[in-house]
């Protein structure tokens, strides 16, 4: 992307577009001839998956769009009426529920990632942050389409998650009345949410394209978070290299799409959501899907509702500042012994948050919830700043060639 | 070219003091200003509430039929509302509280218009779940969604909800008639 481009075009054709529009060589240097360091694992192909999972979800839903009605007097048996008659309407909704799960499944993978391996760091800061809002368009997306086949689940958790803003002092009731267009979730909020979880998915891939701008800029970050300094010994080219990888991690990844999409399509999903909405009847727990839990536990360990909602968006606000609240200069865990055992604890504490979330708030759920959102504020805000000053780490490889060699030597002396 | 520069910028540089044009940049951009935002408005208001939305406004309901102890929920305005026809002893609960050391303390004559009818919107003020009548520790209503418990005059008395449930504007008709909105 930097630098003069190396295409060189094949035919007369090629030739006379590239003189015009240089599309050819743009897309060459970025996904053919581009450097991508040699040591890169499997963990790097869910950028390649998310994309994927991206454009099946467009498609899907696309086709979706054109079969169900967004008015609350049918959108239900819209969804019903998918599901029997529409020629094989059943398959693509339950790709596009499912998918939605495997999105978001792909990206907290993605997002350990780079967690595990200091991604987010300098220079990649402006990068990290862009996938920060992919993050947040994704949540606002996938609440919003939840509500589209308008069962109980829907309702309640629209209504839930859209009064959350009523916390705002002052002028909260105001805002959630003018996100309803009404004085409760009704079909001007499904007529609104529609249009918008049509929008933001294309929003999404806007963000994705700065996203990638942003990393072709600054360059892949790799297992041992030392940069490309010898591009001949440090790197391979994206084609065939990462190419083939990536379409091998789709295929695996696939074939976990497709066991939850054909074998239990309605495993992720909750039950309550067959029954049409009911102003009138709230379900006994109501419950967000899989991937909202973590977030939900902290809402609800909160005693206060405004507090609740204050922490449950700092947990993600708090990502944004991560570059900044990392104090080490190491960046692969690899290399920090100390912050390798904080990152796997901090896993299982979301692990164990999304559990709580799941749970009714009776009890020691709700201690459990507490002490854990105390522990996710303290990882970010005490132990990643602390751990720099006074972590000792491992000696750094001086280049990515020499972290190949030295992993080959420890490989060789293991095998004899 | 080098000169030409020169004197082109020097004017600027050499008089801080406004200028006719820097006045009309300004005045201009203000006015651009003001039409963005007056263009901005409609697009932010079209998503509120209605005209028929707004116009379904208030319900008549016939509470002759409801017997002492029961609670009937009717909607308006896409809640419900709940209509309780209290018991003496659920009255005598609600009126023997010590206001001060509610949550949000109102005494219990603030709430109704005849002690025998209680008439509330039946959304828990924390999050909106539809609370569940004569359940609870304080015999009122119990928030199955995050647990807030209500008394027998709606007011909330522990659980995360801030707020009393809400009283709406209703008026009592004739005495088995009542006009919510
Ligand atoms: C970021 C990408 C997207 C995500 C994460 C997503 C997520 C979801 C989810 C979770 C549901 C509820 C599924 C259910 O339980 O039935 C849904 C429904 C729906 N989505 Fe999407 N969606 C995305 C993109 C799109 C796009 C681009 C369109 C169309 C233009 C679309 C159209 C629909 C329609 C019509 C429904 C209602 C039918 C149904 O419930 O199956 N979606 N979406
Ligand atoms: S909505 Fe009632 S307790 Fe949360």
């Amino acid at each position: 992307m930097s630098g003069p481009s190396t295409y060189v075009p094949k035919n007369a054709a090629a030739r006379w577009l590239e003189q015009r529009l240089p599309i050819l060589g743009f897309a060459h240097d970025s996904f053919v001839a581009y450097p991508t360091p040699k040591n890169l694992n499997y963990w790097w192909t869910f950028g390649a998956i998310l994309s994927f999972m991206l454009v099946a979800q467009i498609v899907t839903g696309v086709v979706l769009a054109m079969h169900y009605t967004a008015n609350t007097n049918l959108a239900f048996n819209s969804v019903e009426h998918i599901m029997r008659d529409v020629n094989w309407g059943w398959m693509i909704r339950y790709l596009h529920a499912n998918g939605a799960s495997m999105f978001f499944l792909a990206v907290y993978i993605h997002i350990a990632r780079g967690l595990y391996y200091g991604s987010y760091k300098a220079p990649r800061e402006v990068l990290w942050i862009l996938g920060v809002v992919i993050f947040l368009l994704m949540m606002a997306t996938a609440f919003m389409g939840y509500v589209l086949p308008w069962g109980q689940m829907s309702f309640w958790g629209a209504t839930v998650i859209t009064n959350l803003f009523s916390a705002i002092p002052l002028v909260g009731d105001a805002i959630t009345t003018w996100l309803w267009g009404g004085y409760s979730v009704d079909n001007p909020t499904l007529n609104r949410f529609f249009s918008l979880h049509y929008l933001l998915p294309f929003m999404i891939a806007a963000v994705v394209g700065l996203h990638v701008w942003a990393l072709h800029v600054v360059g892949q970050n790799n297992p041992a978070g030392v940069d490309i300094k010898d591009v001949a010994k440090d790197s391979v080219p994206f084609t065939p290299h990462a190419t083939m990888k990536d379409a091998l991690g789709i295929s695996v990844f696939l074939m976990l799409f497709a066991w939850f999409a054909f074998f239990v399509p309605n495993y992720l999903g909750h039950s309550d959501n067959y029954i049409e909405a009911n102003p009138l009847v709230t379900p006994p727990h109501i419950v967000p899907e899989w991937y909202f839990l973590p977030f939900y536990a902290i809402l609800r360990a909160i005693p206060s509702k405004l507090g609740g909602v204050i922490f449950m968006f700092g947990s993600i606000a708090v990502l944004f500042v991560l570059p900044w609240l990392d104090t080490s200069r190491v960046r692969s865990a690899t290399y920090r012994p100390l912050y390798k055992i904080f990152f796997w604890l901090f896993i299982l504490c979301v692990i164990c948050l999304g559990w709580l979330g799941s749970q009714p708030p009776e009890g020691g759920a709700v201690l459990a919830a507490r002490i854990l959102t105390a522990y996710y504020f303290i990882h970010f805000l005490v132990i990643m700043p602390l751990l720099g000053l006074f972590e000792t780490t491992k000696p750094v490889p001086a280049s990515i060639a020499d972290a190949v060699l030295a992993k080959q030597a420890g490989q060789a002396g293991a095998a004899h | 070219m080098s000169n030409v520069a020169t004197t082109t910028t020097m004017p600027n540089s050499a008089h801080p003091e406004p200028t006719r044009r820097d006045m009309l940049y300004l005045a201009t951009g203000a006015v651009a200003a003001v039409g963005a935002g007056a263009l901005a408005w409609p697009f932010i208001a079209q998503m509120n509430p209605d005209a028929s939305t707004l116009a379904l406004s208030s319900t008549e309901v016939d509470i002759g039929a409801i017997p002492e102890g029961q609670i009937v929920t009717i909607k308006w305005r896409g809640k419900p509302v709940f209509i309780r026809h209290r018991t003496k002893k659920e009255i005598e609960e609600a009126v023997n509280v010590d206001v001060a050391k509610l949550p949000d303390p109102q005494p219990d004559s603030a709430r109704v218009k005849k002690p025998e009818w209680l008439v509330v919107i039946g959304v828990c003020t924390h999050l909106g779940c539809i609370p569940l009548g004569h359940q609870g520790p304080y015999d009122g209503w119990f928030c199955p969604c995050h647990g807030s418990a209500y008394d027998t005059s709606g007011r909330i008395r522990q659980g995360p909800a801030p707020r009393n449930l809400v009283v709406p504007d209703y008026a009592f008709l004739t005495p088995t008639k009542i006009k919510v909105g």
